[in-house]
């Protein structure tokens, strides 16, 4: 089933008068109940701003997001409100997204006394089971967020973001500011209390190997737009796109006997004020042909996954490019 | 492509290990570095007994979680603690000559000059009032007495020499008028600038996107062969280590709790520490759906227990760990674990290893 639907969705800024940055451009993508979609990309690739249309807290300028079968523009305010019920969010950095001066008790409470209308034994009683539920003991709750460590404190913000029983929750870097020991447990938890509780995520994270790991879909972005998307095993296994290909080649191998030759890009991420003609990603494309910087590819289905391509293309005539390291583009 | 294969059999035997006789480029033996509270009340002892030893041309992963000492570690051998830290015990013999030792004065000599370093964030290790060439030939004017023009046109083959394209306007350039991967390769310039012999590299990658880490690890990789750099690799990550580093070592509350050759401790790590730790990181191949977590957290260094710091995480602890910390055992081939288990009789799996002088 489900969960949410993205259609065409855009957010463009505007960064002077008559200039505007298209942080996302038109991206399309689904997350089903119970699944995990993982978002890849480098610095400005929208990631972001994707997760932030999907909390609500932007505006889409282009598109919509469908939450449950139901147009999120169209709500009223009943189903808005029900809607930021049912989507929470899990940040980066604990040691921001906890407020110092309340007890954990009132962190995890906040959510509750504002959305629901419950006694306060109950509220309690929610307290305790979710402690219970993100693995910390029921005397955390009289604590302040400085008497723990990163880990737990990752934990106290999962117990807020479950308070709700929300649907769908945006994973933002969840590991990336803790300790490499600690990093397992995190993920482990999120992935026990997906199978409880028939979680739906939306992961973004720097770490492949961690989004390969966690999740069930991949979008790859590239200047704010989806380059390739598919099963997460086969794309992390066999990157189609040549820029997931160099992403992903770039990856730091996990034992020295995978040491690669990767795929270097030459050049960095081109500002988004000033997007690439064509294809976004032809300047660094080691096999960027002349219409990759006249043409913009669409997402086309290759092997039952979707790719912006012109590569894969059927007129191009050329069977799908094994894009291995240094092979010459075929003219 | 850029490494092709006569350069990396020129590299092979530095991984094998250098013949006996070759005296390593430095060498710290018995190494403390404790912090002490202003009444001398606290002790917070983040290097304890380290010792390493790495080559000219090697390069040493030195791995550690937050708060595990590898930071202070990198500080010490450059002598620029903050004035809370002692250096209470042990020797780095750099080239023969004992940096512990050293005045102030004799250590602006090594500091840049034969010894290097390159911070996490570049935006803080750049001055954003001065031009990019100012600050690259700050270096070649101090350690080398060279007048301005000189410097500058020093500066601009560096600045060529780490692939900063257009270098001539950019070294008119502020640090702000650059991309983040542009200024980290500004602050390697910087660090090869006076052509040291040891490269110290703290978490230099950390701030970067993947691809452009990749530009930057095989820039470094490619300096270091062009000037038979050593490189000390400071990191949390193992990847880093997989992918770049001959030796490491794994720091954990302080102390190296293993060191050895990078393959040897990926094939078969000996401390449970690092055994647990290789198992904890999620891998692109093969996933099972739950990783092997390791429970607990790292210990308070100004609380430490009696026993081996490690004990109260590690699953195959047993009575002696909780009691008496491990001392180091040496392997025949130098490879090294603070862990009793390694203790001749008692781990059955482990690697034999004998007791060093302890």
């Amino acid at each position: 089933m489900l969960v949410l639907e993205a259609a065409g969705l855009s957010k463009h800024f505007q960064a002077k008068r008559g200039i505007f940055a298209g942080a996302v451009d038109g991206i399309s993508f689904t997350i089903e109940s119970g699944r995990t979609l993982g978002v890849v990309g480098e610095s400005g690739c929208g990631k972001t701003t994707t997760a932030k249309l999907v909390l609500g807290l932007e505006q889409p300028t282009g598109g919509n997001i469908r939450f449950e079968g139901r147009d999120l523009q169209r709500l009223d305010t009943a189903g808005r409100r029900h809607y930021r019920k049912s989507v929470q969010a899990v940040f980066q950095d604990p040691y921001a997204s906890l407020n110092p001066r309340m007890r954990v008790s009132a962190i995890i409470a906040e959510p509750l006394v504002t959305n629901e209308r419950l006694p306060a034994s109950e509220v309690h009683q929610r307290i305790l089971d979710l402690l219970d539920l993100v693995g910390l003991p029921a005397r955390s709750a009289n604590l302040f967020p400085h008497e723990f460590s990163g880990g737990q404190r990752q934990r106290i913000a999962i117990a807020r973001a479950l308070a709700l029983s929300p649907k769908l929750v945006v994973l933002d870097e969840p590991v990336s500011a803790l300790d490499v020991s600690i990093r397992a447990q995190i993920l482990n938890l999120l992935h026990d209390l997906q199978a409880e509780l028939g979680l739906s995520y939306l992961f973004i994270a720097h770490d492949l190997a961690a989004v390969a790991h966690m999740s069930h879909t991949i979008v790859v972005m590239y200047l704010g737009k989806i380059v390739e998307s598919g099963d997460a095993r086969t794309l992390a296994r066999t990157p189609k796109h040549p820029y997931t290909e160099a992403l992903f080649s770039a990856a730091l191998p996990s034992h020295p006997d995978e040491r690669r030759e990767e795929i270097i890009l030459s050049g960095e991420v081109p500002s988004p004020l000033d997007p690439p003609s064509g294809c976004r990603f032809h300047p660094r494309c080691p096999h960027a042909m002349a219409r990759c910087g006249v043409e913009e590819p669409m997402l086309a289905d290759v092997e039952g996954r979707l790719v912006a391509c012109h590569l894969y293309d059927a007129d191009e005539r050329r069977p799908p490019i094994k894009v291995a390291a240094g092979a010459a583009p075929v003219s | 492509m850029s490494s092709s294969t006569p350069s990396f059999a020129s590299y092979e035997p530095t991984r094998q290990g250098l013949p006996v006789s070759t005296r390593p480029l430095l060498e710290i033996e018995n190494l403390s570095t404790h912090y002490v509270s202003a009444r001398g009340t606290r002790v917070v002892r983040a290097v304890d007994e380290v010792s390493l030893r790495i080559n000219a041309g090697e390069t040493l992963g030195i791995v550690g979680e937050s708060g595990s000492g590898k930071s202070t570690l990198a500080l010490t051998i450059l002598r620029v603690l903050p004035p809370a830290a002692r250096i209470v015990e042990g020797r780095m013999l750099f080239e023969g000559e004992d940096l512990v030792q050293k005045s102030d004065a004799e250590m602006r000599q090594v500091r840049g000059k034969r010894i290097a370093m390159i911070l996490q964030d570049p935006m803080a290790s750049l001055n954003p009032l001065f031009t990019i060439g100012d600050q690259v030939a700050e270096m070649i004017r101090v350690h080398e007495g060279a007048g301005r023009a000189t410097a500058w046109s020093r500066a601009r083959d560096l600045l060529k020499a780490v692939r900063i394209p257009a270098p001539e306007t950019r070294l008119t350039q502020y640090p702000h008028e650059m991309s983040g991967g542009m200024r980290q390769r500004i602050v390697g310039a910087i660090g090869i600038s006076c052509e040291p012999r040891l490269l110290i590299a703290d978490e230099p990658t950390t701030s970067l996107d993947l691809t452009i880490q990749a530009q930057y690890l095989n820039l470094l990789r490619e300096l270091q062969r062009a000037h038979a750099l050593a490189l000390i690799f400071i990191t949390h990550n193992l990847g880093i280590v997989a992918k770049m580093c001959d030796q490491l070592a794994v720091m954990y509350a302080g102390r190296v709790v293993e060191s050895g050759p990078v393959a040897q401790i990926f094939n078969a790590p000996i401390h449970p520490y690092t055994k647990a730790l290789l198992n904890s990181i999620p891998r692109m191949s093969d996933s099972p759906k739950r990783l092997t977590a390791i429970d607990g957290q790292p210990p308070d260094l100004a609380a430490l227990p009696p026993g081996c710091a490690f004990a109260l995480r590690c699953p195959r602890a047993f009575d002696r760990c909780h009691n008496e910390a491990p001392p180091k055992f040496v392997s025949n081939d130098g490879r090294t674990a603070r862990c009793w288990l390694s203790d001749v009789g008692i781990g059955a799996d482990a690697v034999r290893l004998r007791s060093g002088a302890v």
